[in-house]
C-alpha cells in the first residue's frame, strides 16, 4: 500500500508542477460549458431585415408591426425599388428582404389572396429557413388574428407539447455531450501520454526493473485524473444548474455513478492507447484522432445517429460515449431511474472492463 | 542469507523467433566484484541484461540472480537489485528530496530508515542546498550520481548499470567511477555495460559479447596480456572486428 502511495503522491505532482496543463484540465469544461451556453445557439436574435413596402397600407403596417415586436427581427432599413434588394444583401447585414406587392390591403380583401415574398440570404442556409420559419409564423398569426370572426368551417389544429425540454434550450442536448467531451479527453488523452512520456524518458524502465507490479503503476496512474474528472462533473453539474437553468430531473447519485463509470472506461481506453506507443505524440494523435473525433461526432450530440449510413451507424455503437450520452440525457432530463438505463450500464461497464484486461495482456507481452 | 555468488549464468539463451540475441552464455559474478559487461552494439549486452533483471524471460539456459531463479522468482530478483540506465531514470519535474523518497517508497522502506538515509546521501552528495530544487537545474553529472545513489538506496545485493556515464564530462566520470568503488567496498555487486574503455580498465572482471556470445572474459590485466594489446580498447577493436552482425 505505501508503494501505491508514493506513486500516487508522484502522479500528483506531475500534474501540480504543470500548471498550465493543470488549468487547462480544470477549465477546459467551464469554457465550454460557458461557449456552448452563450455563444452557439441555433436561435436567431435581432436579424437585420429590410423591408420593401410596396403597398404602405393598414395590413403591411400592421404585420411590420408585429415583426418588429417579436424581437427576432431588426428592421434595419426600408427600401424602394426591387433594384435595391440585391445592393441590400450584397452589403452583408441583411438577411432577409420582405416584400409587399402593390395593393396588398386590398387584395387580401377583395381576392381573399394576398402574397408576401420573403427572400433570403442563404449562405448560411440555417439562418435563412430559421428566419423565414419565424417570418412565416408571424404572418401567420395575423392572417388568424382578422380571421377570427369567419371561422372557417373545418379546422385541425395541432397542439404540441414539447416533452422534457418545453422552451427546446440548446443546453439541455449539449450538457451531456459536453460533459462526454471533457470526460474522454481528460481521462483518455492525458493517461495514455503520462505513460507514454515514462516510456520516453526512459523511467518506465526503471520502474519495470522495481518490484512494483504493472497493475499497480498503471492504476497509480489513473488515480489523480479520475480525481481531476469528479471536478469537473462537479462543476459542469454546477454550471448547467446554476448558470444554464438545466435541471437535474433524476437521481444526482445515478447520475454521477454513470459518469465515474464513463471516467473508468475512458481511463481503461487511454491505459490502451499508451500500451501500444512509446511516444507522447503518438499516443496524443491516437486520442485525439481515434477517439475524440468519433465521440464528438458519433455520440448523437452534435449529429442525430439516426440520419447516419448504415456502417456509421454500426460503428457508433462501439463509440462509448454514445451510451453514455443517452445514459445522462436519460437521467438528467427525463428524470427516470435506473431501471430505463441499466442496458447502457451495462455495455460501458462491459467495455471498461474489455479495454482494461486487453491493455494488462499487451503491457504484459511487451514485456517478455 | 549470505550469498557467495549474486550472479551465476549457465548456457542462457535467448531467442527472438529465429535471430539468437544472446547464444548460450555462461558467467558467475562474485560478491562486492565491480563486472564490466562489454559489447558493440547489437551485440547482445541489453537483451542479456533484461534477463538478468526479470525483465524478459530467457529461452533456454539457468541463471540465477541473488540466489533465485530467473524464470520463476523475478518478484525476489526485483526486490534484490538496483538499476540504473544510461537513459536518465530521475523524474525532472520533482525535487531531489521528492525522487529519493518516490524511489525509496516503491522499495517499501520505512520512513524512518528513508529520512536518516536521505541526509546521508544529499551529504554524501553536497546537495544540502538543492534538496528541494527541481531535478531538472542539476548539471547532467549531478543528476547521474545522484540516480546511482537512487538505484542503490535500497541497499540491493546487485546493482545493474546500464551504460550509465554516456553523455559525462571525464572529471564527473572520474567521481561517478568513485562512487562505484565506494558501493563495492560495501558488498554492492556492481554488474556494468559501457562504451567507454578507458572505463573498463576500472572494472575487476570484463566480458566482451560479439555476435550474442562471450568471447573473452577475464580481469583487464590478463586480456591485455592475452591480446598483447596496450589497452582495453585496443583488445575490444581486435574482438569486435569478428562480428558479423551490426546493429540490432
Amino acid at each position: 500500500m505505501k508503494q501505491f502511495f508514493s506513486f500516487v503522491k508522484k502522479e500528483f505532482y506531475h500534474i501540480l508542477r504543470d500548471k498550465r496543463t493543470m488549468l487547462i484540465l480544470l477549465g477546459m469544461p467551464i469554457v465550454q460549458i460557458i461557449i456552448f451556453g452563450f455563444a452557439l445557439t441555433n436561435e436567431v436574435k435581432n436579424a437585420k431585415i429590410a423591408v420593401l413596402d410596396n403597398s404602405k397600407d393598414l395590413a403591411t403596417v400592421a404585420i411590420i408591426q408585429q415583426i418588429k415586436a417579436s424581437g427576432y427581427f431588426d428592421i434595419e432599413k426600408n427600401i424602394s425599388g426591387g433594384d435595391d434588394i440585391n445592393t441590400a444583401f450584397k452589403e452583408g447585414k441583411i438577411k432577409m428582404v420582405m416584400v409587399f406587392p402593390q395593393d396588398f390591403n386590398k387584395d387580401l380583401h377583395h381576392f381573399n389572396k394576398a402574397t408576401v415574398q420573403l427572400i433570403a440570404d442563404a449562405s448560411d442556409p440555417n439562418v435563412a429557413n430559421t428566419l423565414t420559419n419565424y417570418a412565416t409564423a408571424i404572418i401567420m398569426n395575423y392572417q388568424k388574428r382578422i380571421t377570427n370572426d369567419l371561422a372557417l368551417p373545418y379546422t385541425i389544429n395541432t397542439e404540441i407539447r414539447m416533452l422534457y425540454n418545453p422552451q427546446l434550450e440548446g443546453a439541455y442536448s449539449f450538457v451531456p455531450g459536453v460533459m462526454a467531451m471533457v470526460l474522454m479527453l481528460v481521462c483518455t488523452m492525458m493517461t495514455a501520454i503520462t505513460i507514454a512520456r515514462e516510456k520516453e524518458t526512459g523511467t518506465m524502465e526503471v520502474l519495470l526493473v522495481s518490484p512494483v507490479m504493472p497493475l499497480k503503476i498503471v492504476i497509480a496512474k489513473a488515480v489523480p485524473y479520475l480525481l481531476i474528472s469528479i471536478i469537473n462533473i462537479g462543476s459542469i453539474l454546477l454550471l448547467s444548474v446554476y448558470v444554464l437553468n438545466v435541471p437535474i430531473n433524476g437521481s444526482l447519485l445515478l447520475l454521477i455513478g454513470a459518469s465515474i463509470l464513463f471516467t473508468l472506461t475512458s481511463l481503461a481506453l487511454g491505459l490502451l492507447i499508451s500500451s501500444v506507443t512509446d511516444s507522447q505524440r503518438t499516443a496524443m494523435f491516437i486520442a485525439l484522432i481515434g477517439l475524440f473525433l468519433p465521440t464528438v461526432m458519433l455520440s448523437g450530440f452534435m449529429f442525430p445517429i439516426e440520419n447516419m449510413p448504415w456502417p456509421l451507424r454500426l460503428f457508433s455503437n462501439i463509440v462509448p460515449a454514445k451510451w453514455f450520452y443517452t445514459i445522462v440525457k436519460t437521467v438528467m432530463i427525463k428524470g427516470v431511474g435506473f431501471s430505463m438505463i441499466w442496458k447502457e450500464v451495462l455495455l460501458l461497464a462491459g467495455m471498461m472492463t474489455f479495454f482494461l484486461a486487453l491493455s494488462i495482456k499487451t503491457f504484459k507481452i511487451r514485456l517478455a | 542469507m549470505e550469498i557467495e555468488k549474486p550472479i551465476v549464468v549457465e548456457g542462457l539463451t535467448k531467442k527472438f523467433g529465429d535471430f539468437i540475441a544472446v547464444n548460450s552464455i555462461s558467467f558467475e559474478v562474485k560478491k562486492g566484484e565491480i563486472f564490466g559487461f562489454l559489447g558493440a552494439n547489437g551485440a547482445g549486452k541489453t537483451t542479456a541484461m533484461r534477463m538478468l533483471c526479470g525483465l524478459s524471460r530467457p529461452t533456454s539456459g539457468k541463471a540465477t540472480v541473488a540466489g533465485f531463479d530467473v524464470y520463476h522468482q523475478t518478484e525476489n530478483i526485483k526486490k534484490n537489485i538496483g538499476y540504473m540506465s544510461q537513459r536518465f531514470s530521475l523524474y525532472e519535474d520533482l525535487t531531489v528530496k521528492e525522487n529519493i523518497r518516490f524511489y525509496a517508497g516503491i522499495y517499501g522502506k520505512s520512513n524512518s530508515f528513508i529520512r536518516e538515509k536521505t541526509s546521508v546521501i544529499l551529504k554524501d552528495l553536497q546537495l544540502e542546498n538543492t534538496a528541494d530544487k527541481l531535478v531538472k537545474s542539476l548539471p547532467l553529472g549531478w543528476k547521474q550520481k545522484l540516480a546511482f545513489s537512487v538505484a542503490i538506496f535500497h541497499n540491493p545485493e546487485i546493482v545493474f548499470l546500464d551504460e550509465p556515464t554516456g553523455g559525462v564530462d571525464p572529471v564527473a566520470r572520474r567521481e561517478f567511477w568513485a562512487m562505484i568503488y565506494k558501493a563495492a567496498a560495501l558488498g554492492i555487486t556492481v554488474f556494468v555495460t559501457t562504451h567507454y574503455m578507458d572505463e573498463a580498465e576500472y572494472c575487476n572482471r570484463v566480458s566482451i559479447m560479439v555476435d550474442g556470445h562471450i568471447e573473452a572474459m577475464d580481469s583487464p590485466q590478463n586480456l591485455k596480456k592475452e591480446y598483447s594489446s596496450a589497452s582495453m580498447e585496443e583488445v575490444f577493436l581486435t574482438l569486435a572486428r569478428k562480428a558479423v552482425r551490426s546493429d540490432e
